[in-house]
């Protein structure tokens, strides 16, 4: 296999460790053991692949897609970004599948015994695929705040999940966005334990008002990088 | 050398309410893939896969997620960068599976066991399924791999499972059991301890 089809290894210096007290689940949970370094093979350098047939339009718009009756309670808001790789190119029919709480701060999930009320013009889950140019855009309505049982009076701040695959099994990437002002962010372990300030504050989405949609939804910005490719790309 | 000119994205736990967008069958509700991999017209021997993901404190990992990414029983991957056109694709197969672990820490999957891939230096590796695990408390997914406990002499001269300390490498190798139904190979997967799953970097 050629150097130049490889991926950039994880960055341990900007993703968080598998062990971080703070965030209790983690304590038994986290491999402990030093990583085994795998070479890329072709099992690596392959992954899944999902294309126009996986998605339908209603899929990218949580303010429709689960509308029983009504419309959702909450603010809406529409969500942009480009998905690009570490060496700064787009990455295009990437599938991004979403899952938020409702504006209460209740997911539609079955173990989620939150005290907080459905709503039954809201599930809360959708996918898209990134455009030519790395872009995707879905609507949905602000996720609400939500407790957790880390530690006493612990909050969730504001998030919605996001699922990558990008174009390898090693591209994967699972994280959070997050909303900017958010009062719980620098209380939140989960938010904390990314090592790197600046790369833990690349998960705050932008408000924008290029994105705002006039008369109905909030914008907000929020670019996603995956890993690139090992090998200097050739020029021109 | 290195031309990284944006910093990767830090990945976030996947957290326990992912179920209803990710496997979402209990939902009412069609995912992207399931864990029945293979169907009727799937060409290969088809077999399941199961055990369970145990934590540090043995207790079970219920509300993980499981994917799974394999090529075909001839070998070959389904994405392009897997251009052999000597080694036919199945139309009936695309190798990527998901599963969410039930109260038991358990995950199943139905799928068809697949052919040897070309590794380092064109050896061919072992017959192997790749394995991504995630779930509230982990912040970052990890990799791993599920190899065949009656694949002996394969497994003997396979360059990754040879890079792994002799004492470990059974925590990636799946026994056989042959059934009525068919082959079900079992492999747990622990978190930590003495048993730690071998967990890569990749
Ligand atoms: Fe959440």
């Amino acid at each position: 296999m050629s150097d130049s089809n490889t991926y950039l290894p994880r960055d341990w210096g900007l993703q968080p460790p598998y062990l971080y007290e703070g965030y209790k689940s983690t304590v038994e949970r986290s491999p402990r053991k030093p990583l085994v370094p795998l070479p890329q093979t072709l099992s690596e350098l392959t992954g899944p692949v999902y294309g126009h047939d996986a998605v339908r339009e209603i899929d990218s718009d949580l303010t429709k897609n689960g509308a029983l009756n009504g419309q959702p309670l909450g603010q809406r808001i529409k969500v942009t970004g480009r998905v690009t790789d570490e060496n700064g190119r787009p990455v295009p029919n990437a599938l991004i599948e979403i899952w938020q709480a409702n504006a209460a701060g209740r997911y539609v999930h079955k173990v989620d015994n939150h005290d907080a009320p459905l709503d039954p013009n809201f599930f809360g889950a959708g996918r898209f695929l990134t455009g030519p140019d790395g872009r995707y855009t879905f609507r949905s309505i602000r996720p609400g705040e939500y407790p957790w049982a880390n530690h006493h009076k612990a909050f969730r701040p504001a998030h919605i999940h996001f699922s990558l695959f990008g174009p390898s099994f090693v591209t994967r990437l699972v994280t959070q966005m997050y909303f900017p002002g958010d009062p719980l962010l620098p209380l939140d372990p989960i938010f904390l334990s990314i090592p790197d300030v600046n790369a833990r504050n690349r998960l705050i989405s932008r408000y924008s008002v290029e994105a705002t949609d006039a008369d109905f939804a909030l914008g907000y910005e929020y670019d996603i990088v995956l890993r690139g490719s090992k090998a200097t790309p050739m020029e021109g | 050398m290195d031309n990284r000119k944006m910093q990767q994205t830090p990945g976030q736990t996947i957290g326990p309410y992912f179920a209803y967008c990710l496997t979402p069958e209990g939902y009412g509700r069609k995912g992207i893939t399931s864990n029945v991999l293979a169907g009727p017209a799937t060409k290969g021997e088809h077999i399941r896969i199961t055990g369970r993901l145990i934590a540090g404190d043995g207790s079970p990992l219920d509300d993980a997620l499981v994917e799974v990414w394999q090529a075909n029983a001839a070998g070959r991957y389904a994405h392009a960068a897997d251009n052999r056109a000597d080694v036919a694709l199945d139309p009936a197969f695309n190798g990527f599976g998901r599963c969410q672990t039930d109260k038991d820490g358990r995950f199943t999957f139905d799928t068809v066991k697949p052919g040897r891939v070309p590794g380092q230096g064109n050896r061919l590796q072992a017959p192997h399924i790749s394995v991504i695990i995630q779930s509230r408390g982990m912040l970052s997914h990890a990799f791993t791999r599920i190899y065949f406990g009656d694949e002996t002499k394969a497994n003997d001269e396979d360059p990754v499972l040879n890079s792994i300390e002799a004492a470990r490498r059974p925590t990636v190798i799946a026994r056989r059991e042959d059934t009525p139904g068919g082959a079900v190979y079992h492999l747990d997967i622990h978190m930590q301890g003495d048993q730690e799953t071998v967990f890569f970097d990749a």
